[in-house]
């Protein structure tokens, strides 16, 4: 693969990235959605967040555990559930609540699962301020302690989405389920590359001794 | 009791719609004269109706809204599995039995039901997701049916079934993540359904319910909220105690058994006090309007609930 494809492929995500907000605004603005369009835009943006959540917690085991690396995508794909995160408030506070603050308020205190959601979008500027590299030289190993509170929100985002429908079917639940699998591979990950280590040096053993022999 | 009849006729209001959707009507049976060897759902039919009180000059929500953005469970969760997954849903031919607590119990077919004396109701609905249409419903009031069946001194409310068929509805076949408990059950209390305002739909729009509706027969009480309109309905009996009600047995902190519209009294997960008109506005600037007491019909069906405290029996 030529040289230029590995930044030009991160450009390429982010640009696809963005297809399902502009595509679904489009469809909203140009009166395409059936129904309650600005709930529709609203719940596709917050799906998108979840969706791109989950896929930056997937880079790790799937590097683990399959041996594929996407970790240059990674940034991409949290400063994407960033902008969807942000999108998905910012249609609801300007397209659904059209800027009602007392509303707006009211909801962020009262009800448990916006406090959840917004308490995520809070969480989650940090992160993506400091998504960069000099924010990574300048933090050192408190970046990585940092970029900690991941988990956190993933696992609020699910919640969120999961305490937000009338009766929890088979997609919440499933990206309920998708984030608690993601967050609880942490703790096990020193369990599995210790494993994986072990059977290296026990399947180089052979080779090196049937040279020597 | 006020009396109004639309000022406008609605014959001079649907033109627009219905030009837009006969088309849509046509493509139907069209598709219909293809396929006519496949099991096809029953295609809506016009119906013999008189224009009825209680009217709106708001605008009606149109044929295509109303028929494709609905919830009705045992076709799935979605908004639009009720049109995309009903198909399969036979209403006819259909009965409702009609017992309990009444001196003559009986067993309704549909034609029994249009033999009432069908009349057009135009009604807001709004749903308890703090969204609202305007309906233009063909029914009869209930009360016709609570008259011939004579409900004993001891019958204090009336329960309603919704059928089991999961074979034709597919909500109803999940058993992991199953929606609701079936069959979906409402109730109201009698003095509630005899309110004049109170119906039973068979159609809308001219023309009989589609299976998304609730074909062929289901309830409408427009001053609760929509889930309270139990649809394909085989049961409706009369009882002494409080029936059971779906959604408030499913979440009784969130979905009472009165369900009156009631702006003052939030969803735990949202406000009330507002609703969106589907299909006004667009996208932005939605139609976000000030939801009112009882839906608007205060003056209608208040005075069943004086000295009742609404935040308790909301």
């Amino acid at each position: 693969m030529p040289r230029w494809w590995k930044p030009a492929s991160i450009w390429l995500l982010y640009a696809v990235g963005f297809v399902p907000a502009v595509w679904y605004f489009w469809l909203g603005a140009t009166g395409q959605l059936p129904g309650n369009a600005v709930k529709i835009f609203e719940h596709l943006l917050g799906t998108w967040a979840l969706r791109f959540l989950l896929a930056t917690l997937a880079v790790t085991p799937l590097r683990d555990l399959f041996g594929i690396n996407l970790v240059r995508y990674r940034r991409a794909l949290g400063l994407l559930a960033f902008w969807y995160v942000l999108m998905h408030f910012s249609t609801y506070m300007l397209l659904d609540q059209q800027l009602n603050f007392p509303e707006i308020g009211k909801d962020i205190a009262k009800r448990p699962f916006i406090t959840i959601g917004m308490a995520c979008l809070v969480l989650l500027l940090p992160l993506a301020l400091t998504s960069n590299n000099w924010s990574i030289r300048k933090l050192g190993s408190r970046w990585n302690r940092l970029h900690k509170l991941v988990y956190a929100i993933v696992l609020g985002g699910a919640l969120h989405y999961t305490m937000a429908v009338k009766v929890v079917t088979v997609e919440p639940a499933t990206y309920f389920a998708l984030a608690v699998l993601l967050v609880a591979y942490r703790p096990l990950r020193p369990s599995v590359m210790r494993w994986k280590k072990e059977r290296r040096a026990q399947g180089a053993a052979p080779v090196a001794s049937r040279r020597m022999g | 009791m006020p009396n109004k009849i639309p000022r406008i006729p609605s014959s001079e209001i649907t033109p627009e719609e219905f030009y837009f959707n006969r088309r849509k009507f046509l493509g139907g049976a069209m598709g219909a004269a293809a396929a006519s060897l496949l099991p096809l759902p029953a295609l809506a039919a016009n119906l013999d109706y008189k224009p009825g009180p209680y009217g709106t000059e708001e605008a009606w929500s149109t044929f295509a809204d109303i028929t494709t953005y609905n919830n009705f469970y045992e076709f799935g969760t979605g908004k639009e599995d009720p049109s995309n997954r009903s198909a399969d849903f036979r209403p006819e031919p259909w009965t409702i039995k009609v017992d309990g607590l009444v001196s003559k119990p009986t067993t309704l077919d549909v034609d029994d039901l249009m033999a009432l004396g069908l009349e057009e109701r135009v009604y807001r609905m709004r749903c308890v997701e703090a969204w609202s249409m305007v309906i233009p419903w063909i029914g009869f009031p209930l009360s016709k049916i609570l008259d011939r069946v004579e409900p004993l001194g001891s019958a204090k409310y009336v329960a309603f079934e919704t059928v089991v068929r999961p074979e034709e509805m597919p909500g109803q076949r999940s058993i992991l993540f199953g929606a609701l408990k079936w069959p979906y059950l409402e109730g109201l209390r009698l003095d509630e359904a005899r309110n004049p305002l109170a119906i039973l739909a068979v159609g809308l729009y001219g023309r009989t319910l589609l299976n998304q509706n609730g074909a062929p027969v289901r309830l409408v009480v427009p001053w609760k909220y929509g889930f309270k309109g139990i649809k394909s309905i085989v049961r409706i009996s009369l009882v002494e105690e409080e029936p059971p009600s779906t959604w408030n047995k499913m979440a009784p902190h969130e979905y009472g058994f009165y369900a009156n519209v009631n702006p003052a009294v939030d969803h735990p997960r949202w406000s009330q006090a507002s609703e969106i008109r589907i299909g006004e506005g667009g996208f932005f600037g939605a139609a976000r309007r000030d939801t009112l007491p009882f839906n608007g019909y205060a003056e209608q069906v208040a005075s069943l609930y004086e000295g009742m405290d609404l935040r308790k029996f909301y």
